[in-house]
């Protein structure tokens, strides 16, 4: 039976995490960062997986990891989702981590889960799992192309780098040239990478490590996405509360409870969607279907809650200096990463047997 | 007595003594209230044992096994689900004495007359007169949405003993004998063509004081504690994938390829994947009934159900194009029990509409969602310091 709720642990690794975040992760910290240079926080990073090891969270015990699961991954991310907190742990701790798991690639492994080496698995970040996704050429055993839409690369140490030849290679960042994008998501970062001529070292087969990635990615974004919802609704909610037209707070007026009490049943809704996606990853047990049900659901969710916090926050709501339109950018880009809804939808299509016509 | 092992030794006991293959059927559920096993929760004496309700599963199992007669719950849910827990906190001891036990065997059905034309949503607005009398109060006035009436033996009641106090502050509870000659049931059709509800019009009704539940004049507390107990029982048992409407659909779509067209794939796996949602919300909420930390989730589950089943059923119609066309029968009937999947696509569609005004409307439960769950303040009233008599309406 599939496990909904918070255990005692899990709880107080939440606690943990919220609270080195509210050191760490203010809001116009963050938003100052954006703008910066290196808009990655790596003092955050460093508390999170120097201090508390949460890099190694999906890392067994023998690897140098701390032999956790999904379920407490997700919580994690459910805390950096709530700061958007831009650090790559959901590419870096997740992502390659899972692409590392699937290829047996140890040493790799034991250096992702310290935290002090970051990992980028170099597919874009819209790619679905299963969906098809561009491989670099192989030349007399050197990597050329380039790639682009890669999420966390401009901080990462190892690239995870698919090759035509059917191989995953883990080529170091200084081996090839990373270039940031401007990103709709100022908190997660993209950028391109060029390989010209780039040496690499193969771990495994490439198709079955990205599918394996690419659905634990899908399945923890909920868990962010939750987050992310959740602080939006919870700051429109305290925001209504204390703002004041027409003589009363105008979180009194009937037309404005009912939309934030339609947004808590979806983010009540979400919830579910995100735990049941993080147990099935952590069990194994019906794994593709509750990660295509929960990013189906999460990202319309996800994306709604901030434009209801930008809408019902008013004119402060459009402002730079206001921290919605960071929760905003990056519920929009959430929602094409790993996929968008319709393309979970469609996968879902096939795994229920509801064919199209 | 609180322990399983204990109260699973005296329900063997228990039907050593009365075996259900030979032991009449209302004999054996007047027997099993007696011995404190219709509901552990309630106190001795009155068919429990003072033991945690969680333990009810203990000794439901065990019945269960034995082949014993349950007492057909569905058949009384107003009595079982609201006029109970009503007359266990607040009736006298010989009221309770009186009502419980023939209410748990289901010797006598309970209904609810607490709607009225003018008091809907605004139920604290009522209008029913209740004037007393010596010894008795003597009550005109006209409910509605009543089902059930015409089989109830006994009505729980609400009327305004003092319409010159504000509206809240004026209402008394009774306990009414619907077979009073001045009560009148007529049925109420629906748009489904049939009628689960009554029209229930009092005419010079006479209740003896003896049956009041509570003060005079505090008759809304007193309905808060049924109001409070009329939700969906969730707990028990888990809903499979597809176990509601969806399924229907589901199972439609799969069968027949010659009905499907690219929009309506669309529109379905959307709905697919919120009913499914939904089922994990109410999995979730039911993990935590068990794990005794019931969250504020439940107060928002009717509201996804309703929207849900009307959304799904009325895709279901429209899949079906010519045969959505058709309608099964209109032959006005009066069901005992109220099936939701049960019959067509268009009776789904047609029922599933009531899901959103039935037990709180949708608008209602959404303030109460804000008020009571985020704390959102209530709009201002104008009506909370009025004499019921000079209300608009």
């Amino acid at each position: 039976m599939t496990d909904l709720l918070y255990s005692e642990e899990e709880e107080a690794l939440r606690a943990a995490v919220r609270d080195l975040l509210g050191d760490h992760c203010d809001a116009a910290g963050v938003l100052a960062r954006a703008e910066s240079d290196a808009p990655h926080d790596r003092a955050a990073w460093k508390a999170l997986t120097d201090g508390m090891g949460l890099a190694g969270l999906l890392v067994p015990e023998e690897l140098g990891g701390q032999g956790a699961s999904h379920r407490e991954a997700a919580v994690v991310l459910e805390e950096l989702g709530r700061a958007v907190a831009p650090v790559p742990y959901l590419t870096s701790a997740v992502v390659a981590t899972e692409a590392l798991l699937a290829c047996g690639a140890d040493e790799l492994l034991a250096e992702l889960a310290s935290g002090r080496t970051i990992g980028a698995l170099a597919v874009g970040l819209h790619r679905a799992p299963g969906a098809a996704f561009p491989a670099v050429r192989v030349e007399d055993g050197l990597l050329h192309g380039e790639l682009t839409g890669i999420t966390d690369a401009a901080v990462a140490d190892i690239l995870l780098v698919p090759a035509e030849d059917g191989g995953l290679y883990a080529v170091p960042a200084d081996a090839v040239t990373v270039t940031p994008q401007v990103p709709l998501d100022l908190t997660r970062p993209v950028a391109t990478v060029r390989l010209d001529g780039a040496a690499g070292r193969t771990l495994g087969d490439a198709g079955p490590a990205v599918r394996r990635a690419l659905r634990a990615g899908a399945g923890l974004l909920a868990s962010e996405q939750l987050g992310l919802a959740d602080w939006a609704l919870t700051e429109t909610v305290r925001y209504l509360k204390e703002r004041k037209q027409f003589n009363r707070p105008v979180g009194s007026f009937q037309a404005l409870k009912h939309r934030l009490a339609q947004l808590w049943l979806e983010v009540v809704n979400l919830r579910a969607a995100a735990r049941a996606a993080a147990d099935a990853l952590a069990t194994g047990e019906d794994a593709d279907v509750t990660v295509a049900v929960a990013q189906a659901y999460a990202a319309p969710v996800a994306v709604r809650a901030a434009e209801e916090a930008l809408q019902l926050h008013g004119g402060i709501g459009m402002t730079w200096e206001h921290p919605v339109h960071l929760y905003l950018k990056r519920a929009k880009a959430d929602s094409i990463a790993y996929g968008t809804a319709g393309a979970h939808r469609s996968a879902l299509a096939a795994l229920v047997d509801l064919q199209a016509p | 007595m609180t322990d399983a092992e204990e109260l699973r030794s005296r329900t063997r006991e228990f039907l050593a003594a009365h075996p259900p293959a030979s032991t009449d059927r209302l004999d054996f559920l007047r027997a099993r209230f007696d011995a404190g096993l219709a509901w552990v929760h309630y106190p001795e004496g009155l068919g429990g044992l003072g033991a945690p309700r969680s333990l009810q599963a203990v000794v439901d199992a065990e019945l269960e096994a034995a082949g014993a007669p349950d007492n057909e719950p569905r058949r009384n849910g107003i009595g079982l689900g609201m006029a109970a827990p009503t007359i266990l906190k607040y009736g006298t001891d010989e009221q309770k004495q009186r009502f419980l036990r023939p209410l748990w065997t289901g010797e006598e059905v309970w209904c609810q007359l607490f709607s009225e034309p003018g008091a809907g949503s605004d139920l604290a607005a009522l209008g029913t007169r209740a004037v007393r009398e010596g010894d008795e109060w003597v009550v005109n006035g006209q409910k509605v949405w009543t089902s059930g009436a015409h089989n109830a033996r006994w009505a729980i009641l609400i009327a305004r003993t003092d319409p010159s106090l504000p509206k809240h502050a004026g209402i008394t509870y009774f306990a009414c004998d619907m077979t009073d000659p001045g009560v009148d049931v007529r049925p109420l059709r629906q748009i489904t063509g049939e009628a689960e509800f009554n029209e229930v019009f009092l005419t010079d009704v006479r209740i003896p004081d003896t049956d009041r539940l509570g003060e005079v004049g505090d008759g809304w507390r007193v309905a808060q504690t049924t109001l409070n107990n009329e939700r969906v029982a969730i707990g028990g048992m888990a809903l499979p994938r597809e176990g509601g409407m969806i399924g229907k659909v589901a199972k439609t779509w799969r069968e027949r390829p010659d009905l499907r067209t690219h929009d309506l794939h669309q529109r379905l796996l959307t709905l697919w994947v919120e009913a499914e949602v939904a089922r994990l919300t109410g999995e979730r909420l039911r993990q935590q009934l068990v794990a005794g930390q019931p969250g504020p989730e439940g107060a928002g589950m009717k509201l996804g159900f309703a929207r849900l089943n009307q959304v799904i059923s009325g895709l279901e119609v429209e899949l079906l194009g010519e045969e959505g066309l058709l309608y099964e029968d209109w032959t006005m009937r009066r069901p005992e029990l109220v099936d939701f999947t049960g019959r067509d696509a268009g009776y789904r569609y047609l029922r599933s509409k009531g899901n959103s005004i039935e037990g709180g409307t949708s608008e209602v439960l959404l303030n109460i969602v804000a008020e009571r769950v985020l704390g959102l303040p209530a709009e201002p009233r104008t009506d909370k310091d009025v004499a019921w008599k000079d209300l608009a309406r």
